[in-house]
This record gives structure tokens, sequence and C-alpha cells, in this order.
């Protein structure tokens, strides 16, 4: 009842972020509306208590590192173009996009969508995937449903396969090369609906 | 100076006096003597049909007016804005797995859960069951304008007119047809009360409960369709229905006596309530009763248990939901062990949104937005009477109604509690994720240590 809606107008630098992201018109209104509905008390930005609001996402086991992803290191609110810039990382890739040679490169392009992912288990943010880093992600997933022998084993085993230049650590690059078969853009990506 | 005003005087008074005599008329041939019989002159539904051409009409204009302008109009999706895929977990981890190897831990598997909780984001199913549903047309109200700058003069000018009509003509009528109502309700429940113990004095509070629900009904101007009366609740058992809004206490019982459940209020409410109980036995609990689960239990068991008192009415969800969905029934009226008839309601939100967001507008603002809609438009339908089958806990038999009050409403059926409104999420749910992905990694590698 009584809820007003935004047009393409009333969103500041509209033009600038749908030319970053890809984003249609109707999306950016779509994603604007719902930045509203989570900014309950209409601040213009959101902090990780609005995102720790979404009930769904309190169930995730990682859902603490994806509010995390949101957020810059030392920042603690998010603003709408963030906001859109983070989310544009689940854009389908587009296929058929003129490969100009001076444009960057597009924010849900298979590497971004790998680096996405990375951050969510390189949490210091040192460009390496530690052993208590991934002891970490699995303690999230696996909750107390297996024993610390078995998380163990698991991250070590992880680790032999992947780390490549024998550093106890994987790297972005070892990370990119183990999952080379795997079809990021289906995974990492959500359809948006016209 | 004085013997000039004198013949206006009169003229005013006659006037008064002939335009009372006629309101009064057409208040007891249009709305009292059908209300009391329980008939219609079919009135409210010409308007409503009239009112879908308006709308359409409405509608069209905008689409017109916008290809014009050359630009996009705002389609709102009540499904969501993103294609979201019932994949299970299994199924995903399955698919992850290149050539068949047996399943361990790869570090592809966050992409599952980081892609759920992203679409978490975008959209979630309980955040936006509780504010009210959008609409693909426009009402001529303001609250779904998402293209009024599309909107032409002429468009504009019929939003006035339609304006003036709600607050200056409707409203005024609906309000002295709800006091009416009310009042009504009060005094003759009162008198009725006065009849000593009997079949007489049941006839007759049926008879006043009746007639009083029908005038508010058209005091709201309510179009209610009801479906498979023959369903219609019993005494001895309980009625339970979704609930979208305090109307549906009028709704339903405009069509059969039900004995309400409550908190005992003070003010209005309270004379109301002293008043209703006089004529026949609904059960009120005092605010401290409320906490006391045993006692309520023990309240609700007694009067199920006399045969000649009349059904209760309960709504198990324990908060308005925005009737696009059914939330997770409270157990405790299905612990009692009776017959339970569910119902069905569902509004049709063109007409008017009956959804009271609760924690945005209080009671009256909310009263003043239904009657000043152009009308409620909504379908009733009586499903046959449920038991609790051998075997079966409480809270599955609360689902088992819930899914078929879900299907039969055409409202999407949630695992989720109401509770979420306004409460956190349980760690349960948490530990069911970790559990069904520790069952596909560790059970797997489980099997493989055995053979």
């Amino acid at each position: 009842m009584g809820s007003t809606s935004s047009t393409l107008l009333k969103i500041p630098n509209a033009e600038v972020l749908m030319q970053e992201t890809g984003f249609s018109p109707a999306h950016i209104i779509r994603l604007h509306d719902r930045f509203k509905a989570l900014d309950k008390e209409g601040r213009g930005y959101l902090c990780p208590q609005d995102f720790g609001a979404i009930k769904e996402l309190a169930m995730n086991p990682i859902g603490d590192r994806i509010i995390g992803a949101f957020f810059s290191p030392g920042k603690e609110t998010v603003d709408f173009s963030t906001f859109v810039k983070i989310l544009a990382h689940f854009r389908p890739v587009d296929k058929d996009r003129p490969k100009e040679p001076n444009s960057p490169e597009p924010i849900n392009s298979r590497s971004n969508k790998l680096k996405f992912a990375f951050q969510l288990y390189d949490q210091d943010k040192d460009g390496k995937i530690s052993r208590d880093e991934l002891l970490k992600v699995l303690r999230a997933m696996l909750g107390m449903q297996v024993t610390e022998e078995q998380l163990e084993s698991i991250a070590d085993r992880t680790i032999q396969e992947a780390d490549l230049d024998r550093d106890e650590a994987i790297s972005f690059e070892e990370f990119r090369k183990s999952l080379e078969k795997v079809n990021i853009d289906h995974k990492m990506s959500i359809r948006f609906l016209r | 100076m004085e013997s000039y005003l004198f013949p206006f005087d009169s003229l005013i008074c006659m006037l008064l006096g002939i335009s009372f005599t006629v309101w009064f008329t057409l208040l007891l041939v249009f709305i009292i003597v059908p209300a009391i019989f329980g008939v219609s002159f079919g009135i409210r539904r010409l308007y409503m049909k009239s009112l879908i051409k308006l709308f359409e009409w409405a509608t069209l204009r905008m689409e017109r007016g916008a290809k014009e302008k050359n630009q996009h109009l705002y389609k709102p999706y009540s499904n969501g804005i993103i294609a979201k895929e019932p994949v299970s977990l299994e199924q995903e981890i399955q698919e992850m797995r290149r050539g068949g190897a047996e399943p361990e831990f790869d570090m592809s598997d966050i992409f599952y859960f980081c892609r759920r909780g992203v679409e978490s984001i975008v959209d979630d199913e309980v955040t936006k069951r509780f504010t009210a549903e959008e609409l693909e047309s426009w009402n001529l109200l303001t609250r779904s304008n998402y293209n009024f700058h599309h909107i032409s003069t002429r468009l504009t000018a019929l939003w006035g007119v339609g304006v003036l009509i709600r607050y200056g003509i409707l409203l005024p009528l609906r309000v002295t047809l709800a006091f009416t109502g009310v009042g009504l309700l009060v005094v003759l429940t009162s008198v009725v009360g006065l009849f000593p113990n009997g079949r007489i004095k049941n006839y007759l509070s049926d008879k006043v409960h009746l007639m009083c629900y029908r005038i508010c009904v058209r005091a709201l101007t309510a179009i209610i369709t009801y479906h498979d009366s023959e369903n219609k609740p019993k005494n001895g058992g309980i009625c339970v229905a979704n609930h979208t809004s305090p109307i549906d206490v009028i709704i339903l019982a405009s069509d059969g006596c039900y004995a309400m459940v409550g908190q005992v209020h003070g003010g209005l409410m309270g004379v109301i309530q002293r008043a209703m109980v006089k004529a026949c036995p609904h059960i009120w609990f005092e605010r401290s009763e409320v906490k006391d689960r045993h006692l309520v239990a023990k309240r609700l068991s007694d009067h199920v248990a006399d045969e000649s008192k009349l059904p209760i009415l309960i709504f198990p969800e324990g908060t308005c939901i925005n009737n696009t969905s059914v939330m997770m029934f409270k157990k405790g009226s299905f612990e009692i062990g009776c017959k339970v008839y569910p119902v069905a309601i569902k509004y049709d939100p063109r007409f008017g949104d009956a959804f009271w967001n609760s924690s945005k507008f209080g009671m009256v603002n909310y009263l003043l937005h239904m009657m000043s809609s152009w009308a409620i438009v909504c379908s009733v339908w009586y499903l046959p009477p449920m038991s609790r089958m051998e075997g079966e806990d409480a809270v599955q038999f609360a689902n088992r109604v819930k899914a078929a009050i879900a299907r039969k409403g055409g409202l999407a059926d949630l695992l989720w509690d109401g509770g979420l409104k306004r409460g956190k999420v349980k760690e349960v749910f948490k530990e069911e994720q970790q559990k069904l992905y520790s069952k596909v990694l560790v059970g797997s590698s489980e099997d493989r240590s055995r053979s």
C-alpha cells in the first residue's frame, strides 16, 4: 500500500551503471526497488544487518562471507552503485559482445566470476588460500556433521591436488587451473527475467 | 430581519427532513432487509463488472501512451525478478564432478552456496510475502501507479474523479453503514442476552450475528463468492483459514455462525466483545491467560466437546500474510483432536488491496484505506473436513491442512514461519543445509572406504 517506485530518472548514475554492468533499464529499476526494500530505514545505503535480515541468506552456510563480499575492506556501508556492480558478477556471460581491444574486461567475465569466488575463500586477501582458510570454509559448509580429522584430510587432499608450486597454499592461478573444466558461466550466473 | 429568514428556515428543515427519510428508506430497503434475509439485489456485482471494464480501458490507454513516447512500460512480475532453478544440492554437486569421479570435496562446491546466497539477496521468497502484492494493470488507486508519468491528461482527470467519488461519496456512506452495523450488533446481542438459554436464544443469536455481519460486508462493498457450501463447518469442530486481514472474520462470519477466539481488548472492541458473548459463547482470553498453553488448549477442547456450541474460528498463521502464499501453521489448534474444517480465502487484488501490513499501518489507517477502495472482491472455498490420521503428529497434520488450503486458493505453500516477519531464522535451518552437504561428501567416502 502506498509504495512509490523508481523511474530511471530518479536513480543516480543510471546511464553509467548500465554501461559498466550491462544491465538493462528494467533490471536497474528492479534492483533499485530491491535495494530500497532491503534498506528498511531509507538511509540510502545498506549495512551488514540489512543483509542479515534476509532469511534465506541467514540460512546459507556461507551467508556471512557472501555479505562480506559486498563491503570493501574498511567500509561499513554499501551504496546502490556498489550493490549493482557486485550483482553484475552474476549476469550470464554475453556471448555476442564484440571484443574491443581497449575496453576493460566486463564485470561478468569468467575471470571476474572466478575472482569473486576466490575472495570467498581468501578472507585475508593476501592472494592465496592457505590451509587454515580452506579449513574455515569447510567447517562453515559442513558444520558439526563431520569430525576435525575428516575436515583436515579433505583440506590436505584438496591442496595436494591443486597446489602446483608446492607452497602449501592455492594461488588464484592454481585455483583457476583446477576449475578449468567447470562450466563457470552456468554455475555462477543468475538468469534475470526481462 | 428575522421574519425574512423564517421561510428559508422552514424550507431548510423540510429539505433536511425529506433527505433523512429518503436516506433511511433506501438504507432499509437496500441494505438492512437484504441483510436480514441474506439475499442480494446484484447491484454490487454490476458495479464490479463496470469497474473491470474501466480498469482495462485505463491500462490500454497507458500502454498506448507509453508506445507513443517510445518508452518501456514497467511490468512488475509477481513471481520475482530472477528465474530460480529448483535444483537440489545433490544434483548440483553430481553435475559439477567431471568425468564421473567419486564425489569428494571440490573447490567449485562453493559455487552452489554462493549462487543461492546471491539469488536470495536479489529476490527472496519470504520478504516479498510481507509487502503488498504488485499489480499488472492499474486500478486507478495510487497504490500501484508505477507508470504514472505515462498517463495522459484524460486518465489523470479520470483518476481525480475517482478520488472524489471514493473519498467524497463512498467513504462517508461506508462509514455510516459501518457504525450502523456495529451499533446494531452491540444493541441486539445485548437484547438477545436477556432471553433464557435455549433453542430460541440460539436461533435469535444466529440471526442477529448474521444480519450485523452482512451489514458490515455491505459497509465495505465486499463482493464475496462462496464455493462448496456443502462443506460448511458444523458444531463440534474447528474452522481454520489463511489470514490476510482482520476483515477475514467479517467475510466468514457473514455466511455462517462461528465462535470467535481472541484476547480481551479495552475500548470499543471490548464493548463489542462483551455484548457478543451475552448472546452466544465466544472464547475471549485475558492477556495473562494467553501465555498458558495448557489453559488455552483446555478451554478450546471443552468448547469443542459441547455439541451445542458453534464451531471455533481460528487463523493458525498467527499474523497477516499478503495473500500470495500460506505460511507455517502453528500447531496448537491441531493438537485438540477434533474435526478440522479448512477454508481458503483469496482476495482479488484488482479492486483493493486487503492485506494489512501491521508494521507500517495502524488499524484505523487500514480501515480508512479499505473503505476508500473501490470494492473488496474475494472468493471463499470451503474444503471437506479433515481429521488427524493414525501416526500423524500435530505438525504433520497442520502441514497437510495448509497444503490443501494453498492448493485450493491458488496460493504458494511455504514452509516458512509467519513469525519470521519479526523474528530471526532458527539455527536449525542452517544445520539442515550443512547436513545435506555433508551427506553428499562424507556419506560417499564412507562407501568407498568400505569397498
